[in-house]
C-alpha cells in the first residue's frame, strides 16, 4: 500500500501535465480551424473543449486515446484487419517465437561458453562488443534477404526479435553460470562431484536470478525487434504497420493506441516473467 | 602488455576466422551480391563511399545522437538530484521508471517527427526520451549506495544536505551514473538511426539503410551498418574511458592492479 499511493499522485500529475499540454499544442491548430470556418466570437471555454477533441490534434489528450482504443479492441471483431487486437496478436506471435528461439539459442551458447574454455575467449569479447552497437540498424536487410529465399509474414520479424533476445540471455546467463564463489565449487570438488552434477546441482539454481533478468530484457527487446521490423514491412500488419500507417495518414490518435497496445503488451510479458520467476523463487526456497 | 595481447589474441583470430569463411563462402558458393556481400566488396563500398554519402549520413545521425544523449542523461541526472529529498516523488517516480525501461520507446518516433520535424531535432527527441529513464533510475540508486557509517560520519562533521551530496553522495553515486551513461550511447544510437526510418531529411545512416535497402544496394547497407556499429563500439569506448578516469578508486578496477 505505501507505494500505491505515490505512484497514483505521480501518475494523477502526469495526466494532469498532458492534459495542459494537449490545450497548449493544440491550440494554434484548432484557432485556425476556427479561423477558416469565419468563427471569431469563441470563449476560452470554447476553445479549451475544442482542442481537447480534435479529429487529429498534435497531441490526443488521454480521453480521445481511450475511447479510441475502446472503439478498436472492444467494439471491433477480433479477427477484423481493423481493430487492434488482431495486429496485437501479430506483433505477439512474431515476438513470442523470436523470444523463444533467441532465448534458446542465446542459453544454448551461454553454456557452451561456460563449458568450453577456449570459446569464452575468442567469442565471448565479441558478444560484449555487439552490446555496444545498434544491431536493430539489421533489421531492414534481414527483412529483404529473407524475401529472397520467399520467408515471408511472421518469419522475418520473428528472426529479427530472436537476434535482439539472444545477446542479452547469452551475456546474463554466462554472468549466472559462473556467479558461484569458489568456495561452493571446491565444495562440489571435495564431494567429487562431475561437472554435469556441479552444473545441474549448483551453476544452474545460482544463475536463475541472472536468468529471468535476462529474460525480462530480452522478451522486451524481442517486442521492440518485431515492432520496428514491421515497419520495415508494414503491409503484413501487426503494431509496428500502424505505427507507420497512422504516421503516413497523421492520424495521431492512432499512432497513440498502437503504442499503448505495444506498451501494454510488453509491460504484460516482463509482468508474466516476474510471476514466473516468483513462482520459482519459491519453489527453490529462495523467497524471501 | 603481454598480458594484454594474449587476451586480445584469441578473439581477434576468431574474428579473422569469420571474416576468412565469410569472403571464402562468398567466392566458392557465388552468392549473389543483393543476398551477402563479401566483406572485401563491402570495405570497398566503404572506402568508396566515405567523402560522399557516408560523411554526410554520419554527421547527420550523430548530431541527434549526441544532442539527445546530453538532454537526456542532463535532464535525467537533473530529476534525480531534484527528487532526492522527496522520498515520497522517489517512490512513486522509480516503479514507472523502471517499467518504461521495458517498454517499446522506439515508437515515438512517428509522433516526434510529426512534433519536431523531419530533420535533426526530432531523432534527438526520441533520444531524450529513450536515455532520460535510465539515468534517472540509476542515479536515483546511485545517491542511496553511500554507506550508513560514511554518512554517520559526514553528520559528526556538521555537513549540511549539500556539504553531504556534493563530498560524498555524489562521488558514491558515480559508478551507477556511468553505468547509465555507458548504457544510453546504445539507446542513443538506435534511437536516432530507427527514428530515420520514419522520416528525414534525405541524409542519415538510418535514411541510407532505409533507402539501400530499397534499391537493393545491400554492400551500401553493410558498409553503414559497420560505421554504425564502430561509432557506437567508439562511443561507449569514449565514455568507459572516461568512467576509468573518474571512478578509479572503485573497486572494480583497483581489483585488477593487484
Amino acid at each position: 500500500m505505501s507505494r500505491l499511493l505515490p505512484i497514483a499522485t505521480i501518475v494523477a500529475a502526469l495526466l494532469a501535465l498532458w492534459y495542459v499540454a494537449a490545450l497548449f499544442m493544440n491550440a494554434p491548430l484548432q484557432r485556425d480551424v476556427f479561423a477558416n470556418a469565419g468563427r471569431t466570437d469563441y470563449s476560452f471555454g470554447d476553445l479549451a473543449l475544442a482542442d481537447l477533441n480534435m479529429e487529429r490534434p498534435k497531441l490526443p489528450a488521454p480521453h480521445q486515446i481511450v475511447a479510441e482504443l475502446d472503439r478498436l479492441v472492444l467494439q471491433t471483431a477480433p479477427t477484423s484487419r481493423r481493430g487492434l487486437v488482431y495486429h496485437a496478436l501479430i506483433t505477439l506471435q512474431e515476438t513470442l517465437l523470436g523470444f523463444v528461439i533467441g532465448s534458446a539459442l542465446g542459453a544454448g551458447l551461454a553454456i557452451l561458453i561456460v563449458s568450453v574454455r577456449a570459446l569464452e575467449r575468442s567469442i565471448m569479447p565479441w558478444i560484449v562488443a555487439s552490446q555496444t552497437i545498434p544491431i536493430i540498424a539489421l533489421a531492414p536487410m534481414i527483412v529483404v534477404i529473407l524475401n529472397q529465399f520467399d520467408i515471408t509474414g511472421i518469419i522475418p520479424k520473428a528472426v529479427i526479435a530472436a537476434y535482439l533476445s539472444f545477446f542479452p540471455v547469452t551475456v546474463g546467463l554466462v554472468k549466472g553460470l559462473r556467479s558461484p564463489d569458489p568456495l561452493q565449487l571446491d565444495l562440489m570438488r571435495t564431494y567429487s562431484a562431475s561437472s554435469a552434477q556441479t552444473f545441474r546441482k549448483l551453476r544452474a539454481p545460482a544463475s536463475a536470478p541472472f536468468f529471468f533478468a535476462s529474460m525480462k530484457i530480452a522478451v522486451a527487446a524481442a517486442l521492440v525487434g518485431a515492432v520496428v521490423a514491421e515497419v520495415t514491412k508494414s503491409e503484413d500488419g501487426g503494431l509496428g504497420a500502424r505505427l507507420l500507417a497512422g504516421s503516413y495518414y497523421g492520424q495521431t490518435v492512432q499512432i497513440w493506441a498502437a503504442l499503448l497496445a505495444a506498451a501494454a503488451l510488453s509491460a504484460t510479458l516482463v509482468g508474466l516473467i516476474g510471476l514466473i520467476e516468483a513462482f520459482a523463487a519459491r519453489r527453490m526456497g529462495m523467497a524471501g | 602488455m603481454s598480458g594484454r595481447a594474449a587476451d586480445l589474441a584469441p578473439p581477434a583470430l576468431f574474428g579473422a576466422g569469420v571474416l576468412l569463411v565469410w569472403e571464402s563462402v562468398v567466392r566458392l558458393f557465388g552468392v549473389p551480391a543483393i543476398i551477402l556481400p563479401s566483406p572485401w566488396a563491402i570495405l570497398l563500398r566503404l572506402v568508396g563511399s566515405v567523402p560522399k554519402p557516408l560523411v554526410a549520413d554520419f554527421l547527420q545521425t550523430m548530431q541527434g545522437a549526441l544532442a539527445g544523449y546530453a538532454l537526456g542523461c542532463g535532464a535525467g541526472f537533473v530529476v534525480a538530484i531534484l527528487i532526492d529529498r522527496s522520498d515520497y516523488l522517489q517512490r512513486g517516480l522509480l516503479p514507472l521508471g523502471n517499467l518504461v525501461s521495458a517498454l517499446p520507446i522506439v515508437g515515438v518516433a512517428p509522433i516526434m517527427v510529426m512534433w519536431f520535424g523531419f530533420d535533426w531535432q526530432s531523432k534527438a527527441a526520441v533520444v531524450v526520451i529513450m536515455t532520460f529513464f535510465p539515468m534517472l533510475v540509476n542515479t536515483v540508486a546511485g545517491l542511496s549506495a553511500a554507506g550508513a557509517i560514511e554518512r554517520d560520519l559526514m553528520k559528526t562533521y556538521g555537513a549540511s544536505y549539500g556539504q553531504t551530496l556534493v563530498n560524498l553522495r555524489l562521488p558514491a553515486a558515480l559508478p551507477f551514473v556511468f553505468n547509465a551513461l555507458k548504457m544510453n550511447t546504445t539507446l542513443a544510437m538506435i534511437g536516432a538511426i530507427v527514428a530515420e526510418f520514419f522520416g528525414t531529411p534525405t541524409v542519415g545512416m538510418g535514411f541510407r539503410i532505409s533507402t539501400e535497402v530499397g534499391h537493393m544496394g545491400i554492400d551500401m547497407v553493410w558498409a553503414t551498418i559497420v560505421v554504425a556499429a564502430l561509432t557506437g563500439s567508439l562511443f561507449y569506448g569514449i565514455v568507459a574511458l572516461i568512467e576509468r578516469r573518474a571512478t578509479f578508486w572503485h573497486a572494480s578496477y583497483r581489483a585488477r592492479q593487484g
